[in-house]
């Protein structure tokens, strides 16, 4: 039993790194933009099919086609933040969520017109292969995805710690007039936020899609769960994103192990009241 | 100025005015005449979770016009997406009622069918439910309401009978099962079934664990952890497409190798999005069904209008949505040529007095009790063979004989 109870933990942390990628894109934009990105879950569904068609198309393996789907991602942030949401920085919080609400519908719809409600498989050469080691059996996929998720978090943890650039947009983050003051571009310097926010999605959703086939009925689940891991990890946080992930991924896990599998959600909500209770910052955030 | 002596009739008034007269007369013969066709209105999950089988039940009612007019009834159908959600279901049947139909056909999903039964009889206007196996829906009285489906108690009993039945024919003696299940209103349906009805089934295996599942659920790695932890011989599962897809991956990944995956009643093994996504991994399964008649003659016209229609899409894998979407289409349509009008009570009353004998599925004449459930529908033993949906039991309606344990999934080609 304590082999299967540890099968269980290994699947809950292994999904929840490819989750907290996922959130780690909504709190770099939170945390340094301060608009919360209501459209998230539908950004990360998009590049789910991004990868879906670019592995049907040219047979690119979804890890590999990350990379692609990032860096367009990365555009699409870039013009995305510069075009329509620059104007709602600073606005009422009703008025980005709204904006942003409306434009998941659309994506969503869009989806559904394009590719209908149907799951859409990547069915990889070893999507059903699994690693036994002794009473451990972890699912081949899932481990390259996550594996993927921390190479992705770490590069992106290095490039705030150490690149001009992105102290600059913390900078931005920590002090906005300060970093006015001292002549930072402070929309440029937002649209790059945005843009490697919705890198991140763009590589956690090319990843999920190892693990979950591409649905837009995905989108508003990822976004509930997205948000979810970011308040229990820390809004602003890119470590309490990942952290959060793999706390909710392995809760459920063992939430659905011990209890009813039907009801992993309640637990990972109740991890959410009780951290909002006894620390409102989430595990990893700043006090206000 | 008027003159005087217009105001006395003249013979062209006289006429103009039995012109008036004859066309008010007749009114009532144009009106009836306009309607010769019964509008019905077919809700169906066209989006969202369920919609893999929505949208075959859409295929069916597509071509339903085409065959029940070959059968001298006339159809006007309106097609509705419920987006397998529950409020849309509701607001989308009120829609359609003030819109013109005069009687509903869905939806499928038991929770959303639920919802719409309210409405109809509410507002008096006749449901006829293909599919959805919630026993509530015949329990609650209401009557405008017939269900020519098996509710879940009918699928699990003629299932079990049928697992013994294959269990026997292959000779196979499991000691254990889990039986899992997805987490909505026909799940649990078939959970509260299997609950009350296994104990007294004389099954030849023990019911170690139930296991309720979300559906919506984007894996099922845990579940199948659970199921592993049980160490049975077979598991006995009610799910959706995508989850049963999910499921068997799952199994895959982690090695489970049951000796039989049946299902005493339930959609997902046998879909064509299931198909797809497994490839030999979907063949060997077992599932408990009504199925068509092969034989009979409306079954053959079905699939003969099928074939031309969705030349993409393949009837054997089709035909349960599909036959049991164009029998309810039929029992409207029937009922309404016999009652010779469109309004709720009449056409209502002729609903529950149907007694057709030539149909698409396996069984006797449909007919509704006092409840408006139709109880005679029989279950077939379907086990998916070079990814095709195949009867091999009972004997005299199956084309192969049934083979378990299955293959091990390694090594499937």
């Amino acid at each position: 039993m304590s082999g299967i109870i540890l099968n269980v933990v290994v699947q809950g942390v292994l999904t929840g790194l490819v989750y907290g990628l996922m959130a780690l894109g909504l709190s770099v934009i939170f945390g340094i933009v301060r608009v919360v990105n209501f459209a998230h879950g539908e950004f990360a569904v998009i590049a789910m099919y991004a990868a879906f068609v670019l592995f049907r198309n040219f047979g690119l393996d979804p890890v590999a086609a990350m990379l692609p789907v990032a860096a367009v991602f990365f555009g699409v942030g870039y013009l995305l933040q510069s075009a329509l949401i620059n104007p709602f920085v600073g606005r009422a919080e009703h008025e980005q969520f709204i904006l942003l609400v409306g434009l998941g519908m659309v994506i969503v719809n869009g989806l559904l017109m394009i590719f209908g409600p149907d799951a859409r498989p990547v069915n990889l050469s070893y999507g059903l292969d699994s690693y036994e080691i002794g009473p451990l059996l972890i699912d081949k996929a899932r481990l390259l995805a996550a594996a993927a998720a921390v190479v992705v978090a770490a590069i992106l943890f290095g490039f705030f710690r150490l690149t001009a650039l992105g102290t600059a947009i913390r900078a931005c983050a920590d002090n906005l007039i300060g970093a006015a003051v001292v002549g930072l571009d402070v929309k440029r310097l937002y649209a790059l936020s945005f843009g490697i926010g919705l890198a991140c999605v763009g590589a956690a959703g090319a990843l999920m899609v190892t693990i979950a086939d591409a649905r837009p009925a995905l989108a508003q689940a990822f976004t509930l769960q997205a948000f979810v891991i970011v308040i229990v990890g820390g809004l602003g946080s890119m470590s309490g994103a990942l952290v959060g992930g793999v706390l909710i991924g392995v809760s459920e896990a063992l939430a659905g192990f011990f209890f009813e599998p039907s009801m992993k959600s309640m637990f990972s909500f109740a991890l959410l009241v009780v951290v909002l209770v006894l620390r409102p910052q989430g595990l990893m955030g700043r006090r206000a | 100025m008027p003159n005087p002596r217009s105001a006395r009739p003249n013979r062209r008034g006289v006429l103009a005015g039995a012109a008036a007269v004859s066309a008010i007369l007749a009114a009532p013969a144009v009106v009836r005449a306009q309607a010769s066709a019964l509008k019905i209105a077919v809700l169906l999950p066209r989006s969202g979770y369920l919609a893999p089988s929505g949208q075959s039940c859409h295929r069916g009612a597509l071509i339903a016009p085409q065959v029940l007019a070959h059968y001298g009834y006339r159809v006007e159908l309106v097609h509705i997406d419920t987006e397998s959600s529950v409020d849309v279901a509701r607001t989308q049947a009120e829609r359609a009622i003030n819109e013109g139909a005069k009687c509903i056909v869905g939806a499928f999903d038991s929770a959303g069918t639920l919802a719409m039964a309210q409405v109809c009889e509410q507002r008096q206007v006749p449901l006829v439910v293909n599919i959805a196996g919630a026993p509530q829906l015949t329990e609650q009285g209401l009557k405008y309401l017939v269900r020519n489906f098996p509710t879940g108690g009918q699928l699990v009993v003629n299932g079990l009978k049928l697992i013994k039945d294959v269990l026997a024919a292959t000779k196979l003696a499991p000691k254990s099962a889990v039986f899992i299940h997805a987490n909505d209103t026909f799940g649990t349906a078939q959970r509260a079934a299997m609950d009350r009805l296994f104990p007294a089934a004389g099954m030849p295996f023990q019911l170690v664990d139930s296991i309720a599942y979300d559906p919506t659920a984007q894996d099922l790695s845990v579940e199948v952890t659970k199921i592993r932890a049980r160490s049975p011989e077979l598991v006995l599962v009610v799910t959706r497409a995508a989850d049963a897809i999910k499921l068997v991956r799952d199994m895959v990944r982690q090695r489970f190798e049951p000796q039989a995956v049946i299902s005493p009643g339930s959609p997902g093994l046998y879909d064509e999005e299931f198909y797809q996504a497994l490839g030999p991994l979907a063949d060997y399964h077992v599932y408990n069904l009504p199925w068509a008649d092969p034989k009979a003659p409306m079954s053959q016209a079905l699939e003969a209008a099928f074939k031309a229609a969705h030349p993409n899409f393949r009837f054997a894998v089709d035909c349960f949505n599909v036959g049991f979407t164009v029998e309810a289409l039929l029992v409207a349509a029937a009922a309404f040529k016999r009652a010779g009008t469109a309004d709720g009570a009449p056409l209502m009353q002729a609903i529950r007095a149907t007694d057709i004998a030539d149909h698409v599925m396996i069984g006797p004449a449909i007919r509704f009790d006092d409840k408006g459930q139709n109880p005679g529908i029989p279950s077939a033993c379907v086990q998916s063979r070079n990814r095709t949906p195949t009867v091999v039991l009972p004997a005299e309606a199956a084309t192969m004989t049934p083979v378990l344990p299955q293959p091990s999934w390694q090594g499937r080609s």
